[in-house]
């Protein structure tokens, strides 16, 4: 091996290469298979998710004392990337788990979208990773690329149709933003890697307009990732068009990835313009969890709903990361793990709702519930309640932690603000809870479960009431994560 | 010997361009695009960039002019009618252009007076380029290709025919004729 593919390149690519291998594998044998064994790939996908795991697994050993740096300083692998590579796995799998029996009823084919979907968590590997700007702004397209293809899965569905549309035009915006932001701060700094853009940064003020442009249309590109005001029009109607089985995976993938993004760079390439960028952001989590709440408020539609909540959920981690410290920090990584499995429960729940001839994604969809599937309601009430951030679940530690930052760094008002609005998010979270326990049932057809539905359910209320109730694990993860920055 | 070609492919070039926009018929402009291409590729190959040159002639005079010419022949593109000649373009335009080109000159006249181009520490040979491409930038060259891969899988799968006919699905689309997707209304 040569010097620019040496054992650290090897080794922390090996994830990498699992995914894009079972990806393309799954592509191929769906083409020879398709007719026998239609349900391989979704085997196929599980396999390439547990075999990305297992080097993950190694490369989290060997980055616990050091970093590692691999590609001539492109990617920097440590403890923060491997917690969202897992996270991200965790994501992918469930989504694989619940995705079979969604398209089947959909009656699409099954080989590309979980080629596709592994080609994402390719995205988000490197994106959580990157050290360096162009291999960040690859990472993200890759990850937008084939979640835009996703979104539009469902061909015969016009409102995928148009959500799929409206998500690549304005993924596109947005991507070409980021990249004219990238492209001023390489500009300034003539380095791409993020340490010497930091280095070149550090002599110049946040008001020189250089400056200011370049971090402006960074953050604003991420931003809109995150689906954060105002930018985040375009996630009720995407989360609506997409297919349900995908829209958790979606929800909380490319949101944990910004977010990695988002807290690197200012980690370690802009940590100079950190002070003078809190204000600003303070005013957009503040947005974003204005119109998030109140949109959701008026909301029949169940996935339009939830689209919102997940923006108001995006306004709370943009709080702890507007607070800045440490703990700020290690609140955002305990919120997007704790999210990752209500969101992706609440929506799992959403997809047993598809049958046949019934959608599922109204509000009234929801109604009797408790009557027709009682283990079902109860699973969604404690994810809802989860989402809302009541006590002894899990969803209560992430709100914990970041509003615990904001009191250790005097932004008392902002953490007035997140509270009073966490009990606003009650009012629309009890109003399903209020439908699937009162309401009655407009049509009887059984609820849709397949045996890999039930496990991604099982998993996610275990985790989200263990991890509730004994939180010392989850949070022992979160904190290594945060070790040596 | 290198002077002479410079101004013998420059004044094609500029040729080229000055036809460009004087012709009518589409397909001439665009087959005058195509000097303008390849007169190009030859003053980069003068400059030493000989990969930049066989790009230049692979990619802008290939495969981006096929593809121009393509859409002419499929639209059946007629010559241009003349428009009315508008008295604005000649009363703003014609000077703005003269103060531009002006400006232009006098910028060269300054900067460059006589000093020659400097040339960079690396001129973009195919061996410093396939260098830098697989040390330095091998992981987005790779991620690139993963990229290119996910867009390729995705036209397909968004513009592919299917095989079975859509019989009244009890599906969420209103309409039966919502069949046709983003992609396909783009090819079609």
């Amino acid at each position: 091996m040569s010097e620019f593919f040496g054992p650290n390149e090897w080794f922390v690519s090996r994830p990498l290469a699992e995914l894009g291998i079972f990806a393309l594998g799954i592509l191929l044998l769906d083409y020879w298979f398709r007719r026998w064994r239609p349900g391989l790939t979704p085997l196929l996908a599980l396999l390439g998710i547990g075999f990305a795991a297992i080097p993950t697994r190694q490369i989290q050993l060997a980055v616990r004392q050091a970093p590692l740096q691999a590609f001539d300083g492109a990617l920097r692998v440590d403890n923060f990337a491997v917690y969202f590579w897992f996270l991200f796995l965790a994501a992918a799998g469930v989504a694989v788990l619940t995705s079979y029996r969604f398209l089947e009823i959909e009656e699409e084919p099954q080989g590309e979208y979980y080629a596709l979907l592994l080609f994402s968590v390719i995205g988000m590997f490197v994106l959580a990773a990157a050290d360096e700007l162009i291999v960040a702004f690859l990472g993200l397209e890759v990850m937008s690329l084939a979640l835009y293809v996703l979104v539009g899965y469902l061909r015969r569905d016009r409102r995928s149709n148009e959500a799929a549309l409206k998500y690549l035009l304005l993924g596109a915006f947005s991507s070409a933003i980021l990249a004219y932001g990238m492209s001023l701060l390489y500009g300034l700094s003539g380095s791409t890697r993020f340490e010497e853009v930091a280095a070149a940064l550090a002599r110049q003020s946040t008001a020189q307009p250089l400056v200011f442009l370049g971090v402006a249309a960074l953050t604003v590109g991420l931003l809109f990732k995150l689906a954060a005001a105002p930018f985040h029009q375009w996630a009720p109607d995407a989360y609506q068009g997409a297919p349900t089985a995908l829209v958790g995976f979606m929800s909380v993938g490319v949101k944990a990835a910004a977010f990695a993004l988002l807290l690197r760079l200012f980690q370690t390439a802009l940590p100079a313009q950190r002070p003078g960028w809190a204000p600003m952001l303070a005013g957009v989590a503040l947005a974003t969890m204005t119109l998030g709440n109140f949109g959701a408020l008026l909301q029949n539609n169940t996935k339009r709903l939830l689209a919102y909540s997940s923006i108001a959920h995006a306004g709370y981690m943009l709080l702890g990361f507007v607070a800045g410290n440490q703990t700020g920090r290690y609140g955002v990584l305990v919120y997007l793990l704790v999210y990752t499995f209500m969101e992706l429960g609440a929506f799992t729940v959403l997809v047993s709702l598809r049958r046949r001839g019934i959608v599922g994604d109204r509000v009234d969809d929801l109604n009797g519930l408790m009557h027709k599937a009682p283990g079902s309601a109860i699973m969604m009430l404690l994810f809802l309640l989860s989402l809302a951030g009541v006590p002894p679940l899990a969803g209560f530690y992430g709100k914990y932690f970041i509003f615990l930052a904001l009191i250790q760094t005097q932004h008392f008002a902002l953490a007035v603000a997140a509270v009073l609005y966490v009990a606003l998010s009650l009012y629309y979270y009890v109003r399903l809870v209020a439908a699937m326990f009162t309401g009655t049932a407009t049509e009887s057809a059984p609820l849709s479960y397949s045996a890999g539905l039930r496990l991604a359910l099982g998993a996610l209320v275990a985790l989200t009431v263990l991890v509730g109730v004994f939180p010392e694990p989850m949070l022992r993860m979160a904190h290594n994560a945060l070790i040596g920055w | 010997m290198q002077v002479a070609l410079f101004f013998i492919f420059a004044t094609l070039a500029v040729a080229g361009a000055v036809n460009l926009l004087v012709q009518r018929a589409p397909i001439n402009a665009a087959l005058s695009l195509v000097a303008v291409m390849g007169a190009l590729a030859v003053l980069y190959l003068l400059l030493g960039a000989e990969f930049i040159a066989f790009v230049q002639i692979l990619v802008y005079a290939g495969a981006i002019m096929v593809l121009f010419v393509f859409v002419i022949m499929l639209l059946n593109a007629q010559p241009d009618e003349a428009s009315h000649r508008s008295r604005v373009a000649r009363i703003i335009g014609v000077p703005a252009l003269v103060a531009l080109l002006v400006e232009f000159a006098g910028f060269l006249a300054t900067q460059f007076s006589d000093s020659p181009v400097r040339m960079g520490e690396y001129i973009s040979s195919t061996e410093d380029l396939g260098m830098a491409l697989f040390h330095q930038y091998l992981l987005p060259f790779e991620v690139t290709s993963v990229l290119f891969l996910v867009g390729l899988i995705g036209a397909v799968l968004l513009a592919a025919r299917r095989e079975d006919p859509p019989a009244a699905m009890p599906t969420a689309v209103s309409s039966s004729s919502a069949k046709t997707t983003p992609a396909e209304l783009v090819i079609r």
